[in-house]
């Protein structure tokens, strides 16, 4: 059976070789179609990949609770207008829920900064300590602002990427420069890592941390002392997110005294609500695509089918032949089967290689990151191989039924 | 009356001579078979018939063949188109099964078998050589000759050395390589002869083989058809509608309306053809 299956896919081959132009013909169809599977299978794992980087960017299992918004005689304030939430809001959520493993509040305004002879408009946030841990910053040079720091109100700074490069020589070290903010110096004690574009696309590396204290203080001018512009809370597994959120809700909602029938002045948003906004629309493209994709592999199944039905009939005689000198039905059956799944597959091995191609393709020519799986290339591997053995069964059965003393007569 | 075949036989070659007894041209098959299957005939047919169905209408084929062929026998069957010699041979190449009656081969009756054990039985019993040859197109003398030890599931080397050892008995050594259109006429049909002989078959069944051949080339084939019966004791039967063709054979069948109106024997094949043969009741 080994030397039968061996010779029976040489002779496959020979067949391939033979009629060159008709065999690529009929393998384009699940040449394109693979190699669109692998194309757009590629792109969409890249910008799901993209996604899901820069979501992760904003710390894990990341808990933001935003102030709800004013109405003033009709005229809505917008979310974050209102200054309902405050700091003691952060101390009561850390002394009430033990789920959550750490909690910050912020503040922020942009304002400009100096240093030396130039200068730069950017946001500046007053943070408590755990923001940092919360939003999983680290550090290129230098450390993080302490509690310590806090306590004193000290004037010392933490800047991002974009604030360097643009206050900065290159290969000037910030770390224990003098920057100024509203005229007050600030010593910078820490550079941090970049992080890139953020989920909506604003710079991440834009920004400068100092202590919250020391920004109601001496920098914002508050009008509320201890309001704050979000609160920050994290959990340590993602499954308690849900949780989390609902104990924070209780706790707020008791705190401003609420009463059932009204609506939170408050927002909460988790990391995974803004995931899978972005996450969903991309799913939603790769099963389009893939709708397509199919599509064409179909036809190109059936085009597979009609050149088989087409040889089975050129070949009427040979089968005869075989089936005279001893070919059983399933010898028949097994040959035209091989024969379409050399098609398929050899138009699938095409179809990976164009697919590969174009995914690097659109790489280099549109900048969209694209990531080649393993799995999709086995998938299509496997599939082209399923559409030969499907749309081969039919022809190669049409064969194996031939009579022989028929198909030896057949002219 | 039995007399006559006695005598003609003493001129045969060893192997047929042993073979024949006068009863056989009376469409009776005298002994049972097969209590000693070295001695017994190598094919018994007993009332063979073959009905085709063309809609409502039944084509009878064969009406009630009997026929016994010993081993060595060089058999030319012989007969208008339509006489139902096609279908004869088909059932004799286990092609196709008759409608009722019986078809023993070498002691087994094969006849009632499906299929797969027909296709079985065909790959290393029985070696048909075709009017046109249907060698497989683009694929080399050797391939061709290997095709049966292929289905057979030989090693490959094997396959090959058989068809090669095939290839040389019919003199085709050196040109295995080539392909059927790189091969005149005869040399297409020595191939077919070839992956014929491959598989070692009981029986060789020649459909018309010289039908498409010049009368060299004709000559060159039953020359080698003679000698595989006469040196290798290879039992062959042949189908044609020339007199001088069917001269190569020792015995000859001749069929009308599905029926074995004639059957003969010649005292030697060809070359005494002048003597003539002696013709059964």
């Amino acid at each position: 059976m080994n030397a039968f299956i061996l010779m029976t896919v040489m002779t496959a081959f020979r067949i391939l070789g033979r009629n060159r132009l008709r065999a690529g013909l009929t393998m384009l169809g699940i040449i394109i179609g693979v190699g669109a599977v692998i194309a757009l299978v590629s792109i969409g794992h890249g910008a799901r990949a993209a996604v899901r980087a820069q979501v992760a960017s904003m710390g894990t299992n990341v808990i933001i609770v935003l102030p709800g918004a004013t109405t003033v005689g009709g005229v809505r304030g917008g979310q974050g207008g209102a200054v309902t939430l405050t700091v003691s809001d952060g101390l009561e959520l850390k002394k009430k829920i033990p789920l959550l493993s750490e909690t910050a509040w912020a503040k922020r305004d942009v304002m400009q900064i100096l240093y030396g002879n130039r200068n730069w408009n950017g946001p500046v946030n007053g943070i408590s300590p755990g923001y940092l841990t919360i939003r999983d910053w680290s550090y290129m040079s230098g450390g993080p602002i302490t509690q310590a720091d806090m306590d004193s109100a000290a004037r010392v700074a933490l800047i991002g990427q974009t604030v360097v490069e643009n206050l900065f020589e290159t290969g000037e070290d910030p770390v224990g420069a003098t920057i100024r903010l509203k005229n007050v110096p600030f010593r910078v004690i820490g550079v941090l890592a970049p992080k890139g574009q953020s989920a909506q696309g604003s710079d991440q590396d834009d920004i400068i941390f100092i202590p919250f204290s020391t920004a109601e203080r001496k920098v914002f001018g508050t009008l509320f002392l201890g309001s704050v512009g979000a609160l920050f809370a994290s959990t340590d597994r993602p499954e308690d997110l849900p949780e989390a959120v609902e104990a924070i809700r209780q706790v707020l909602r008791a705190r401003h005294r609420l009463q059932p029938e009204q609506g939170d002045d408050f927002t909460i948003r988790t990391q995974v609500d803004i995931g899978k906004v972005q996450e969903g629309t991309s799913q939603t493209l790769t099963i389009m695509m893939f709708a397509v994709a199919s599509i064409s592999l179909l036809v190109g199944g059936i085009g597979i089918m009609n050149i088989l039905l087409v040889s089975v009939t050129e070949r009427t005689r040979e089968i005869g032949v075989r089936m005279a000198v001893g070919a059983k039905r399933r010898h028949i059956l097994i040959q035209f089967l091989i024969e379409a799944m050399t098609l398929s597959l050899v138009g699938g091995v095409v179809g990976i290689g164009l697919g590969i191609l174009g995914a690097r393709v659109t790489t280099a020519v549109a900048g969209w990151p694209t990531i080649i799986s393993p799995e999709s290339i086995l998938a299509a591997f496997l599939f082209s191989l399923a559409i030969g053995l499907f749309f081969g069964l039919y022809p190669a059965n049409k064969a194996a039924r031939l009579n022989p003393i028929e198909a030896l007569r057949y002219e | 009356m039995a007399e006559g075949p006695n005598q003609s036989i003493d001129h045969q070659p060893s192997a047929v001579r042993q073979a024949h007894r006068p009863e056989l041209g009376r469409g009776a098959v005298s002994h049972q078979p097969f209590s000693d299957p070295a001695r017994a005939p190598l094919i018994v047919c007993k009332d063979l018939s073959k009905i085709y169905r063309l809609g409502d209408v039944e084509v009878p084929a064969l009406r009630g063949v009997n026929l016994e062929i010993q081993r060595g026998e060089f058999v030319a069957v012989m007969g208008p188109s339509g006489s139902g010699k096609s279908t004869l041979m088909n059932i004799l190449g286990c092609l196709d099964t008759p409608t009722t009656g019986s078809y023993w081969l070498d002691g087994r009756e094969v006849g009632r078998e499906g299929q797969d054990e027909l296709a079985e039985i065909r790959n290393r019993r029985i070696g048909f050589v075709f009017q046109n040859f249907n060698l497989i197109p683009r694929t080399s003398a050797l391939e061709n000759a290997q095709l049966p030890l292929f289905y057979r599931g030989m090693p490959l080397r094997n396959q090959r050395a058989g068809a090669a050892a095939a290839l040389a008995r019919v003199g085709l050594s050196g040109r295995e390589d080539h392909y059927p259109t790189q091969l005149s006429g005869g040399q297409q049909q020595r191939v077919a002869i070839a992956r014929a002989l491959v598989s070692s078959p009981s029986i060789l069944l020649a459909d018309e083989p010289t039908g498409n051949l010049d009368t060299e080339s004709s000559r060159g084939i039953m020359e080698v058809l003679q000698r595989l019966n006469q040196e290798d004791g290879l039992t062959i039967i042949l189908v044609t509608h020339e007199t001088d063709i069917a001269a190569y054979a020792s015995r000859e069948i001749l069929m009308t309306d599905g029926q074995i109106v004639r059957d003969r024997w010649r005292v030697s094949a060809h070359s005494a053809r002048a003597s003539g043969g002696v013709v059964k009741p």
